[in-house]
């Protein structure tokens, strides 16, 4: 088995795979971030919604997430991806602009952030409830605008809570990119599948975007660990 | 994983109470409304898009719908079965057989399913056609299919994740108890038998379900390496019919259904535990 491994494949120049692999972990990299950042904008309108909104408000919100959690990503992101450059693409035709074509970048982050919103909804709002209810009251009674209150206080405050679940969806968020390559978005799985099946060395490509990832998991779960620290600050040690 | 998954701990409840509650909460006027909106819109969904592929295809749905519950239930069976082992191992085993289930559990969350399944698939697949002498085996009939290559990779990723729970489940007994079994001069295989494992096995119950429906939507994955699940099928309906959205919807209703009962059968058994604090 090893005797067949010929290790030149991954030499960062043409004839090698290593820098279209690497140009495909930039690929999911940068639609990781995209799409975790656009879940945590989601994640926060929605937690604000479930807690504070009206009762419409309220149930659309559940509708959301409940849906989000209980459908195969897969399915989730097939489907936003063809309704969204469906309608995309008509709203554009119909504001005259004809061969419009959505980015391959940005329907990926699109899809992977409506996704992630599901679940940053569900962690958000667990954290902001674990903000002691006087805290806020406090900030009220300083006649600050609920807004400000939210930004001020209530985020600021619940961000320690948030960290572990966020943290996991980061996780979650560099693993869902994997998922695209079945939609046919050319980020590292997608790539490396090419690559091994072009030269038939399955196991050294598998390997070698498995160790990729692993490399990225390990160093954001460092990262996460040093920021979980600093927002703690202050705060009683867990246990 | 995601705590959100781990669903609150139920008080018990009679099927009747919990009906007459879900009745009561959708008695409000706004959500008659929603509700309402909602049947519109699946009413017009019925009669203006394109179903006249349904009857046709319906038997290859129910065998792709058993081919998922197959390898959703066998590949939990078989991934619990290897995490009680990893999570034992991380707190009482020899150091390097701790290093080693560690190890296996941080590789596995750490890539991608995608990324698993296909290396198996593809990479074993390739390895085992290099050894002529494996086509007389009892063993070639079953390796020349797509669907063990998928248990295999769906079996170790529940491992994977449950073994990470089990490993917190057993950590998290208390010593004392432990203690005590000892001091009634249990020997030492007892007390795994008759406290520390029950008691972890209480412990780790409430996330178990969550870890289920996680399992249950990485099976569409399978569908990439030609096994034919429910997923498969819809995307079959989808290349013969030139269908886009239709099936898709088809199939975010099955699964919403699939996941609806999958969560009340396993809040019904979680309530059939005894609870033991």
């Amino acid at each position: 088995m090893l005797d067949g491994i010929d290790f030149s494949l991954l030499a960062l120049d043409s004839p090698g795979w290593g820098g279209a692999l690497l140009e495909g972990f930039l690929v999911s990299i940068q639609l990781a971030a995209g799409g975790y950042l656009l879940g945590l904008a989601i994640g926060i309108c929605g937690a604000v919604a479930k807690l504070y909104g009206g009762r419409v408000t309220r149930d659309l919100a559940e509708i959301y997430t409940i849906v989000i959690r209980a459908v195969p990503e897969l399915v989730l992101m097939l489907l936003f991806y063809y309704v969204g450059t469906d309608l995309a693409n008509r709203a554009m035709q119909a504001m005259g602009y004809s061969g419009f074509d959505i980015d391959g970048l940005t329907a990926g982050i699109l899809v992977i952030g409506l996704v992630q919103g599901g679940y940053a909804t569900e962690v958000i709002r667990g954290a902001i409830r674990a903000v002691p209810h006087g805290q806020i009251e406090a900030a009220q009674a300083f006649g600050m605008a609920p807004l400000k209150v939210l930004r001020r206080v209530t985020l600021p405050a619940a961000t320690p809570h948030a960290i572990p679940g966020m943290a996991n969806l980061w996780m979650i968020a560099t693993k869902d990119t994997a998922l695209l390559a079945v939609i046919g978005f050319s980020e590292l799985t997608l790539v490396t599948r090419q690559a091994a099946s072009a030269t038939r060395a399955y196991f050294l490509f598998f390997l070698a975007a498995g160790a990729l990832y692993l490399l990225l998991t390990l160093v954001s779960n460092l990262g996460l660990r040093l920021f979980e620290k600093r927002a703690r600050r202050g705060l009683a040690e867990v246990r | 994983m995601p705590d959100i998954d781990i669903p609150a701990r139920p008080t018990p409840a009679s099927p009747a109470r919990i009906l007459a509650r879900g009745v009561r909460g959708l008695m409000m006027p706004h959500r008659i409304a929603m509700a309402l909106v909602a049947l519109a819109g699946l009413v017009a969904m019925v009669l203006m898009m394109d179903w006249s592929w349904l009857p046709a295809y319906l038997p290859r749905l129910w065998a792709g719908l058993g081919m998922t519950l197959a390898m959703l239930g066998a590949s939990v069976v078989f991934g619990f079965l290897i995490a009680l082992p990893l999570g034992v191992a991380q707190v009482i085993g020899p150091r390097p057989l701790r290093w080693l289930a560690l190890g296996f559990c941080t590789v596995i969350r750490g890539t991608p399913l995608l990324l698993q399944l296909w290396l198996i698939y593809f990479g074993l697949g390739s390895l085992f056609a290099q050894f002529p002498e494996l086509r007389e085996t009892w063993l070639w009939p079953y390796l020349r299919q797509a669907w063990p290559y998928g248990l295999f990779a769906l079996t170790i990723s529940f491992a994977a994740y449950q073994g990470e729970v089990m490993r917190g489940a057993f950590a998290g007994v208390p010593y004392g108890e432990l203690e005590a079994a000892r001091a009634f001069g249990m020997s030492r295989g007892k007390v795994f038998r008759r406290v520390w494992f029950p008691r972890a096995l209480y412990r780790a119950l409430p996330t178990l379900s969550g870890e289920i429906i996680l399992q249950l939507k990485s099976t569409p994955l399978l569908a990439t390496i030609t096994v034919t699940d429910l997923y498969a099928v819809i995307t079959r309906v989808r290349q013969a019919t030139f269908l886009t959205y239709e099936p898709l919807l088809f199939l975010v209703a099955v699964y919403l259904c699939l996941s609806a009962v999958l969560i009340g059968v396993l809040r019904w058994m979680e309530t059939r535990v005894p609870q033991h604090g």
